[in-house]
């Protein structure tokens, strides 16, 4: 009686059955971060538990901060990055908006911070529910934004996050974010990478030349002060920075293929897009079950593929257009509001890109919001929605799709409040 | 794929229980994916979990709603109409109940697997939480796994004397469960 959980492992690794927040704690521990803030809130609770666990057994070699509330947490690994070391902390919903000042200082100062977070519906209607609206609420605030599709893509992006933050040529915080519930407590296989390849995959960094860091006593200014051309520099440089980061990812996820066996195609993956006439545009574990749909579509003769959103910040508008140029018809999945447009977030920002895509159709769909769920027949409607569209047929230019007693969001109708 | 939900409240361990099997499943090659749905975590709150086991891996991150087989933990559900719905023909459910009686019935429902899980866990562990028991009356009912590697995930769960006792819960719940053709 020994068996063992069986599944394809490059040599060396281990093959566990875990949840998408033990994958990101894992993660973490992996990436030998100097110091970790951590403050729990549900859904991401797990991971601070997991952490707290890893440093207590000694198989953590941090400094483990447990702060008095998010804030804080920013503060403290914000300061600790500025300070040179190698930082992680997590957080969602609440906990992110508690500490947005921070988040936004964080991203002036150019610290190198890795920071998950799980999402969650925002502040506003009280709801412990998945949704990305937390992501959207912060997506100008000059993070670079990864987004997971299952457990082991958020092992797989923790790691990457760090090749990102801390590359000498970006310097640009990075949040990694998965669903909450969907992916938070979701228990599947997972191919734990051994210590040494995350070794090996991580030490170019110590090649590169040394990032400013503030060192006691020593007279540096350190993080961003600027008024008029000071801050123009200094914020042209961080868009720049952004702009890089694009290619670097690219190389990054090559790199981690060669070491790890797993690569994701950067910053977007297609599914079966290359005949496709319409495509679904979609982020996070929407997707598992798109591509599961699309393959019984296909089957049915419906050339339908997916283009997965992995990096949402920058928007990678340069391989979005060149992927999806020329399809007949797109639908793009939001699961989250952009409250003062009618369509979804993502889908209102390609909108800024439809000129380039040589008369292909879009429209919106809304769905997965407060933890509703995208379900197959959800999908479906979605798909056979874009296909009409793609046909010619008089298609509403914005679904919320589990919610059918929503037109299109409309003036003239659900007056009062 | 087999396609299972599970029903219980907070504190049965429903969530263990989802996940032991996921990880029961991986050990025969095989692929398992579960996940819970609840609102704020407490005790006694419903507590709904889905596991999807197949040879192919998972894709599908959502929920269940045609379920192949019903895992009830909380014996008080037993007849609810949520725990039926959706159930698909041939359908099978494991219920977690100190009355070994068949008094539940639906058109789709083929076979039924009774243990009572609670009496077996306070003999073993002290405590009436029923998930490891039920997680070797799935195995038995369903005949989708064999004990072995349901004792063998329960390493990644328990150490030491709690191992132990929670291996032997799996394994009269492999023995002890009483099945019934529908």
């Amino acid at each position: 009686m020994n068996t063992k959980i069986k599944a394809k492992a490059k040599a060396g690794s281990q093959i566990k059955v875990i949840t998408g927040n033990a994958a990101a704690a894992i993660g973490a521990k992996l990436a030998r971060p100097d110091v970790v803030a951590a403050y729990p809130i549900t859904p991401q609770t797990e991971i601070i538990e997991q952490i707290s666990k890893f440093h207590a057994d000694g198989e953590m070699d941090c400094e483990l901060i447990t702060v008095e509330g998010e804030n804080s947490a920013m503060n403290a690994v914000m300061a600790a990055s500025l300070a040179g070391g190698r930082v992680f902390t997590a957080t969602s919903s609440w906990g992110l908006v508690f500490m947005y000042d921070a988040v936004l200082a964080t991203a002036g100062a150019r610290a190198p911070v890795v920071m998950v977070n799980v999402n969650r519906e925002t502040p506003g209607i009280i709801a412990v529910s998945s949704g990305q609206q937390d992501m959207i609420s912060t997506r100008d605030a000059g993070w670079i934004f990864l987004i997971a599709e299952n457990c082991q893509e958020i092992i797989d992006l923790v790691i990457q996050a760090y090749r990102l933050a801390e590359d000498y040529d970006i310097q640009v915080p990075v949040m990694v974010h998965y669903d909450g519930f969907y992916l938070s407590y979701l228990s599947e296989v997972v191919d734990v990478p051994v210590q040494e390849d995350v070794d090996k995959f991580l030490a170019v960094l110590k090649d590169q030349p040394e990032r400013t860091k503030l060192i006691p006593g020593g007279k540096l200014g350190c993080g961003s002060h600027g008024i008029l051309d000071g801050y123009l520099e200094l914020r042209y440089k961080h868009v720049s920075a952004m702009e890089r980061s694009k290619a670097k990812f690219e190389q990054t996820d090559k790199e981690f293929q060669e070491i790890f066996g797993r690569g994701y195609g950067g910053l977007i993956e297609e599914y079966r897009m290359d005949d496709a006439d319409v495509v679904l545009v979609g982020s996070g574990s929407m997707c598992g079950t798109i591509k599961t749909v699309i393959d019984k579509k296909r089957d049915a003769g419906v050339k339908v593929g997916l283009l997965k959103i992995r990096m949402y910040r920058p928007f990678p508008s340069e391989v979005m257009v060149k992927a999806l140029k020329g399809k007949k018809a797109i639908g793009v999945v939001d699961r989250s509001l952009c409250f003062g447009f009618k369509g979804g977030p993502i889908y209102t920002e390609l909108k800024a890109f439809e000129t380039q895509l040589d008369g292909s159709k879009m429209i919106s769909f809304i769905d997965g919001i407060a933890n509703t769920d995208i379900t197959i027949a959800n999908v479906e409607q979605m798909i056979d929605a874009t296909c009409d569209l793609a046909e010619g047929k008089d298609v509403r230019e914005v679904t919320w799709v589990s919610y059918p007693e929503a037109q299109e969001p409309d003036s003239e109708k659900m007056g009062g409040r | 794929m087999s396609e299972v939900r599970f029903h219980g409240r907070g504190g049965q361990g429903v969530v263990t229980t989802s996940k032991i099997l996921a990880n029961a499943f991986a050990r025969t090659g095989q692929f398992g994916a579960s996940f819970p749905m609840f609102g704020f975590e407490r005790r006694g709150a419903p507590v709904t979990a889905f596991g999807r086991f197949s040879d192919k891996s998972v894709r599908e991150k959502t929920q269940i709603y045609n379920p192949d087989i019903l895992v009830v933990l909380d014996p008080s559900q037993r007849s609810s109409e949520a725990v039926f719905q959706g159930l698909l023909p041939g359908g099978m459910m494991l219920l977690n109940d100190s009355d070994n009686t068949i008094n539940v019935s639906h058109d789709n429902l083929k076979k039924l697997g009774i243990i009572d899980a609670n009496k077996i866990a306070l003999e073993e562990i002290g405590l009436p939480i029923p998930n490891t028991v039920i997680v070797g009356a799935f195995a038995k009912m369903s005949g989708l796994l064999e004990i072995d590697p349901c004792c063998d995930a329960l390493q990644d769960y328990f150490s030491g004397k709690k191992l132990s006792a929670n291996i032997v819960c799996a394994k009269r719940g492999f023995e002890e469960v009483e099945l019934f053709d529908l």
